[in-house]
């Protein structure tokens, strides 16, 4: 970030400073309260990190699917979350179905592979629609309009999964070579975890030489760039946004089974909150920019998991667990203001 | 002259109509008196419906010849919660079946207007509104969560529609400050079950450092409350943090972390089924918790809990209501009804047998005061059925000899606290 005093300053300049100068110094008076009152030792805060960096890597995965339709279409596609509960709310009754005939358990490889390529189907298939039915007929029309549409269709799929499958909570089944921890330098950390960042890491590479060295993925840097110049290359532009959705359905029907590795849990409205918080994520790294969304989801999951209590408790605010999501949303705000593009966002 | 007469005969009229107004008031007056003096001694006596309904600030519940008294229920019936819900709705209904098969409250069939009240205050305010607008509606049994029974309980009040609940236990809804007129409850007071928490673990467990966390919603903020007060009172504990979630949250990693700085024995989180799974598995995963103990409260007693816990739950204490009733009613005759209707061969969970005594209550209250009319039709004035509700006292039902106080505190409570175990609830304590 690159701040340069103006020569003259205007009343507006004065306030933003002085914001600026606040926050600091608040972020450095807490976290000096917190860190000498000692109450958190050593492991406690490597504990939250982990935490942090396991729930950041599945805000990632979720946020590339905001950002890669938001640079191709310039619109935020605000059922994505519902694109993520679909998969997973369906890969549960593969998991339960594999679980009772023993074989998650017995070949917990072919299992688990099954689960994800529900999974990912599934959301993929989802989005693919979406975009078809919801998204294309209404290209054209003012930009607002496919925002609307697209609040619209998260109502509609959230209450079409609720009367298909229930409005209860779901567990899905235990995976047993995903119990315990692993040994890694000496430090014991749970497995699901390992697991949730490797395989986020993986999909994020993966995705970025998609992008960077197919031609599908060249196809899509150039509707991104210019959609009636990429047409008249001879690009199927509706293809490559077809495409484009079908890659953010993979990979949120992908974040989903990492989210129940962590969590557990299913249910219908499970995609709004990971949705809203993958979109922070997303502006955050500025939207549009594959490396940003990475960037903002980790960065978002470790200052929700280490910053309300970093910053506030050593001040004496009573259980700043629950204060999470005011700091991550004024964090948004911040960044807002500070940095309208995002962390990697790039000035139109 | 003609139109002198005219003027005199129209000023006749109106000074007896004028005469008439006063006279009807004034014999309402005395009817209303009349009425709260007789209706319990015998209903059909020849009070004048009409009149006993017009004294009646709210007025009557008109059942026409033949058409059922219909009854509502604000319960949580969808969500994770659901369990708590159904498992009340079932209770109720077979009170109503039961009355049905003998032929019903002075004639008329009992049938039901069911709600959801979704456990929260959205949900409650919803189904409460929906319900009073229904002119039928003769009472409520509802609602499920207290976060929804307190503007449940303040529409119905507004409405005069009497409204017990078979699981609402925070204490501020039947509190002389905030209690509303036409509430009660046929649930134990959470004063109670906070205490028989906090006894358990000092005098069984026999922990003096406890940590509490509660999700915002009036059951659980004033539970762990109670529970914090007591377990310092009765054994000089420390409680080590008092913790908040939302109800929605899914991840307590960073929660439970700071928690266990705190070095507690015990954790006491009496939240729901959802938040308090998820919160039991993340337990289990801390460094730092591996020894602590685990409590919640009935909140967390039904089926739900135990599948979506898993092998996390076993070990897992929760405090509810005693359902170790030593009566044949219960065994005999309302758990195969229970049965028959749920499709199912256990209860969803702790509260059906206080809905089953909540909802005889109100239909024992509704053949005390109701009136016949000439027509056949069935007057039940509003307020005298709130009255009646009130007024009852050594009632032997399920769930013991219940007793209304003024502020509707109708239950007999008993508390028990259960060990998870194999995926099911064992009854450890209290030992008789």
């Amino acid at each position: 970030m690159r701040l340069r005093l103006p020569e003259r300053l205007s009343f507006v300049d004065l306030i933003l400073w002085g914001l600026r100068v606040a926050i600091v110094v608040f972020v450095l008076v807490g976290s000096y309260a917190t860190l000498s009152q000692g109450v958190l030792g050593f492991d406690g805060w490597r504990t939250l990190l982990i935490v942090g960096v396991a729930q950041g890597s599945i805000y990632a995965l979720i946020a590339l699917g905001y950002t890669l339709v938001y640079g191709v279409l310039f619109m935020i596609n605000f059922a994505h979350g519902e694109v993520f509960m679909a998969g997973v709310f369906t890969a549960f009754f593969a998991a339960t179905a594999l679980a009772d005939s023993g074989i998650l358990n017995g070949n917990p490889l072919f299992g688990l592979a099954i689960i994800f390529a529900v999974s990912m189907v599934t959301s993929m298939v989802v989005a693919v629609i979406l975009e078809r039915v919801a998204y294309r007929p209404l290209r054209r029309a003012p930009r607002l309009v496919p925002l609307i549409t697209a609040i619209g269709a998260s109502l509609f799929l959230q209450y079409t999964f609720r009367s298909l499958y229930g409005s209860g909570v779901r567990s899905y089944p235990t995976i047993e070579i995903l119990t315990g921890t692993f040994d890694i330098a000496g430090v014991p950390i749970q497995k699901t975890q390992v697991v949730v960042i490797v395989s986020a890491i993986l999909l994020m590479v993966g995705l970025y030489f998609f992008v960077q060295r197919t031609r599908t993925g060249r196809a899509m840097r150039a509707v991104s760039e210019d959609k009636d110049v990429a047409a008249m290359m001879g690009i199927n532009v509706d293809r490559v946004i077809s495409t484009t959705f079908a890659i953010g359905g993979l990979l949120a029907g992908a974040a989903g089974i990492l989210y129940v590795f962590l969590f557990n849990s299913v249910s219908f409205s499970m995609g709004f909150l990971p949705g809203i918080k993958a979109f922070t994520a997303a502006v955050l790294g500025g939207i549009g920019n594959i490396v940003g969304a990475m960037l903002g989801g980790l960065f978002l999951g470790v200052l929700e998991s280490i910053g309300p209590f970093l910053f506030l408790d050593g001040l004496g605010v009573p259980s700043t667990n629950q204060l999470r999501d005011v700091v991550a949303f004024t964090l948004l705000v911040l960044v807002l203001i500070f940095r309208p593009y995002g962390i990697l966002g790039r000035k139109e | 002259m003609q139109k002198q007469l005219r003027w005199t005969a129209i000023f006749a009229v109106m000074l007896l109509a004028l005469a008439a107004c006063t006279n009807t008031g004034g014999t309402s007056q005395s009817a209303s008196g009349s009425a709260a003096a007789s209706t319990s001694a015998s209903a059909d006596t020849g009070d004048d419906p009409e009149a006993v309904c017009a004294a009646d600030e709210f007025g009557c519940v008109e059942v026409a010849d033949g058409d059922p008294i219909v009854l509502g229920t604000a319960l949580v019936i969808t969500t994770a919660d659901a369990d708590l819900g159904q498992d009340s709705q079932y209770g109720a209904h077979v009170a109503g079946d039961l009355r049905n098969e003998e032929g019903g409250v002075r004639g008329h069939m009992i049938e039901w207007d069911d709600q959801d009240d979704q456990c929260s205050a959205e949900g409650g305010t919803t189904a409460a509104r929906a319900l009073v607008a229904d002119p039928q509606i003769a009472a409520v049994i509802g609602t499920s969560c207290s976060g929804a029974g307190v503007p449940a309980a303040q529409i119905t009040s507004e409405a005069g529609v009497t409204m017990v609940s078979p699981s609402n236990t925070a204490p501020s809804l039947t509190d002389p400050a905030t209690h509303e007129p036409f509430y009660a409850r046929t649930a134990h007071n959470d004063k109670v079950q906070g205490a028989a928490m906090a006894q358990f673990a000092c005098e069984e467990l026999g922990v003096t450092r406890a940590a509490t966390v509660h999700d915002g919603s009036p059951y659980a903020e004033q539970l762990q409350q109670v529970f914090a007060d007591e377990f310092v009172a009765q054994c000089g504990g420390t409680i080590t943090g008092q913790e908040a979630v939302a109800p929605t949250d899914t991840d307590f990693r960073t929660l439970l972390t700071t928690i266990a700085a705190g070095d507690p024995e015990l954790i006491y989180y009496p939240i729901f089924t959802a938040g308090g799974a998820l919160m039991t598995q993340q337990a289990r995963e801390t460094a730092g918790l591996e020894d602590v103990e685990l409590a919640g409260a009935d909140g967390m007693q039904s089926q739900t809990f135990l599948t979506t816990a898993g092998a996390a739950g076993d070990g897992v204490y929760t405090s509810g209501p005693d359902l170790a009733f030593e009566n044949e009613l219960y065994q005999d005759v309302f758990l195969p009804a229970y049965y028959e209707l749920c499709g199912c061969d256990a209860t969803l969970s702790v509260f059906h047998a206080h809905a089953f005594d909540a909802a005889n209550i109100v239909l024992d209250a509704i053949d005390e005061v109701a009136l016949e009319g000439d027509d056949g039709t069935l007057y039940i004035p509003r307020t005298a059925l709130r009255d009646a509700v009130f007024a009852t006292s050594d009632y032997e039902g399920v769930t013991g000899t219940l007793t209304c106080d003024e502020n509707g505190d109708c239950a007999d409570p008993k508390i028990s606290v259960s060990l998870i175990g194999n995926g099911a609830y064992e009854r450890i304590w209290p030992e008789d």
